[in-house]
């Protein structure tokens, strides 16, 4: 149990580290990339070129420049933007974390309460046109790139409905805290939570249906049959049940992924203050130190959220639960 | 059939863009119009006309007139959006489709060396893929385009351009090897136990005829059908990275630079960004269906010969 658990964090470590290496390498590894020319801008002047690189440290050895980076990061948390000077960048991540959290978790309620229902009640009507139909929106639900939908929502509530009664409570585009007024932001955050839930609807449904409809088949469901358990109980307390497992682990990864700011997006198309927008922002102006950061920050929370799908593991699958 | 028949249409329709550019539409869709007119039941109409607004300020493009010219309208530059689209098509979907093969061909390597060869390498690559997947697909794709749209890369005697196509293509691949190497790697584990792999190895063939002899034709059924659900992965991951202009690069279109061409008119002529937006959707879900009666056509077969 201890072993396992050592080598579990020792995985974990090394997948970040990879991670930060492989960022790092991107965007100072690359051939012809050059950070100095970005900050110093187009046609500097040589000897300006020289001034930045040298305070910058860009004219040190990679390898040193990276250790620099990370201590930076993880241990002094002092590291700074180049685009503005003297931001630091922690915080900075920290301020946008609840606006990303509040987005993906009301969208994750949201894609589980609804493909739960979707897949449940496509398996239990198999091959009829309720199933059929309901896997046909899951596919277009897929089909459907995220910043159109967005573009089309907001199409729709800020402007060509807004005056009706169906979208008059829609506000402007941008973010409410929680704490300032919880109306406000549940107001604010309904569809863009619509929005990113959709894909994910899809998704969910046709894998949750696809594997009801597999486990039919399975002894244990057999069993649950005989006993002259109703179909629906079968379904519900055996099917789903057992199918959460695939479930589960699926969810960990997209909700991490959504979390460390996979929603990107969705969050420059709904103009969300988010840890996606800023990595963006950050993206598009090079600034390395807060690109580093967001990355790192996104990476801790999917290697995390594939630790913790392996202990839901345990919990959900009655063969590995009771064989310990 | 009627998604192959859908994608068919779309792609036919793509490739005819020239010819419904000059000569049905007769419009250079590459060239701003902002000062053109075009002729609407025998009037002169203005491409670029004052706004809606009571104060008439500003400019709009024309909206979709329903005739050959400006079908769908204009855009902010006057320029004619249904022939755009169609060359939009002609790029998005060659991005698409490279990059999906480029893909199933880097993920093929990657699955059959690790599966086969397993071991140190099989470690190796499963890590190398484990840190690829732990960054979003999105944000990795969208780091590694800043880096190379914003300058030329040189790869030893090959230099790609910054707004050459074949960076999205390259950078869409990249990113979903992963994705297409773990089934690859998990048929390919499956077939090393296979008797005529190990009568193979009996016989003293070398590992890398093997290879391609006994386990690639083996992987074609795994291959095909991963073919176009990465394809319409790859479609949508084009279209994000053109709608943030990093991409397909100006003056060259895609559906997804259209789609951010629209995002300032979107409020006035919704028609430039709803128009290739629906052209995706309807593409992706052919692939994703054509993908899906793949599967099942296939896993059928499997099915069977495991049961006889």
């Amino acid at each position: 149990m201890m072993a396992a658990l050592l080598r579990r964090t020792g995985q974990t470590v090394l997948v970040l580290f990879g991670v930060s290496v492989l960022v790092f390498g991107v965007f100072f590894a690359t051939p012809g990339a050059d950070p100095t020319a970005r900050i110093a801008g187009r046609n500097a002047a040589p000897q300006v070129m020289e001034k930045v690189r040298h305070e910058y440290g860009f004219d040190r050895p990679l390898p040193v420049q990276y250790a620099i980076m990370m201590k930076k990061l993880f241990i002094t948390r002092d590291l700074a933007s180049y685009a503005n000077r003297g931001q630091a960048v922690v915080p900075e991540i920290m301020q946008a974390a609840p606006v990303t959290a509040s987005l993906v978790c009301g969208a994750a309620v949201l894609w589980v309460t609804v493909s739960i229902f979707m897949g449940t009640l496509a398996a239990a009507r198999k091959d009829t046109w309720v199933d059929r139909g309901l896997m046909m929106l899951g596919l277009v639900g897929i089909s459907i790139p995220v910043f159109w939908l967005g573009q089309v929502a907001n199409l729709l509530t800020q402007s060509r409905y807004h005056d009706t009664w169906l979208f008059s409570w829609v506000p402007g585009l941008g973010y409410v805290p929680l704490a300032q007024d919880p109306l406000g932001w549940f107001r604010a955050l309904v569809i863009p939570w619509v929005v990113l839930a959709v894909m994910f609807i899809g998704i969910y449904s046709r894998v949750l249906r696809h594997d009801l409809v597999a486990l039919a088949g399975e002894d244990f469901m057999r069993t649950a049959r005989a006993k002259g358990l109703s179909p629906m109980r079968v379904l519900l307390r055996h099917g789903l049940r057992t199918s959460m497992v695939t479930f589960v682990s699926l969810f960990g990864l997209d909700f991490a992924q959504l979390a460390g700011g996979g929603a990107l997006l969705t969050e420059v198309v709904f103009g969300l203050p988010g840890v996606g927008r800023l990595t963006y922002r950050a993206l598009t102006m090079l600034d390395l130190p807060v690109i580093m950061a967001t990355v790192m920050y996104s990476a801790i929370f999917v290697v995390l959220a594939n630790a913790v799908v392996d202990v839901v593991y345990l919990f959900l699958d009655p063969r590995v639960r009771d064989a310990r | 059939m009627v998604a192959l028949g859908v994608l068919a249409l779309m792609a036919l329709a793509s490739l005819l863009a020239p010819l419904y550019a000059h000569d049905v539409a007769h419009t250079d869709p590459f060239a701003s119009n902002v000062a053109g007119t075009i002729m609407l039941d025998g009037r002169e109409v203005d491409i670029m006309q004052p706004n809606d607004n009571p104060l008439h300020l500003g400019l709009s493009p024309i909206g979709p007139t329903w005739r050959a010219a400006y079908l769908l309208g204009a855009d902010s530059q006057g320029r004619d959006v249904a022939a755009r689209l169609l060359y939009g098509g002609r790029n998005s979907l060659l991005i698409a489709a490279g990059a999906a093969l480029l893909c199933l061909l880097l993920a093929g390597v990657a699955g059959i060396a690790a599966g086969f060869l397993g071991g140190v390498v099989d470690t190796l690559l499963s890590r190398l893929m484990d840190i690829m997947w732990a960054v979003p697909v999105y944000l990795f794709a969208i780091s590694l385009s800043i880096v190379m749209v914003s300058q030329s890369v040189r790869l030893g005697p090959f230099v790609l351009h910054a707004d050459s196509l074949l960076i999205p293509v390259f950078i869409i691949a990249l990113v979903y090897v992963p994705y297409a190497a773990r089934p690859i790697r998990g048929r390919v584990l499956a077939l090393r136990q296979a008797e005529f792999v190990t009568a193979a190895r009996g016989l003293g063939v070398p590992v890398w005829r093997i290879m391609l002899r006994d386990i690639l034709p083996n992987l074609a059924t795994t291959l095909v059908m991963l073919g176009p659900l990465v394809m319409a992965l790859a479609l949508l991951a084009e279209s994000a990275l053109s709608f943030l202009s990093l991409g397909v690069q100006a003056p060259q279109a895609s559906w997804g630079t259209i789609i951010q061409d629209g995002e300032g008119l979107i409020y006035t002529r919704p028609m430039v960004a709803i128009a290739p937006g629906l052209a995706i959707v309807i593409v992706v879900l052919a692939l994703n269906i054509l993908g899906d009666g793949l599967r099942d056509a296939l896993d059928v077969r499997d099915s069977g010969r495991r049961a006889s």
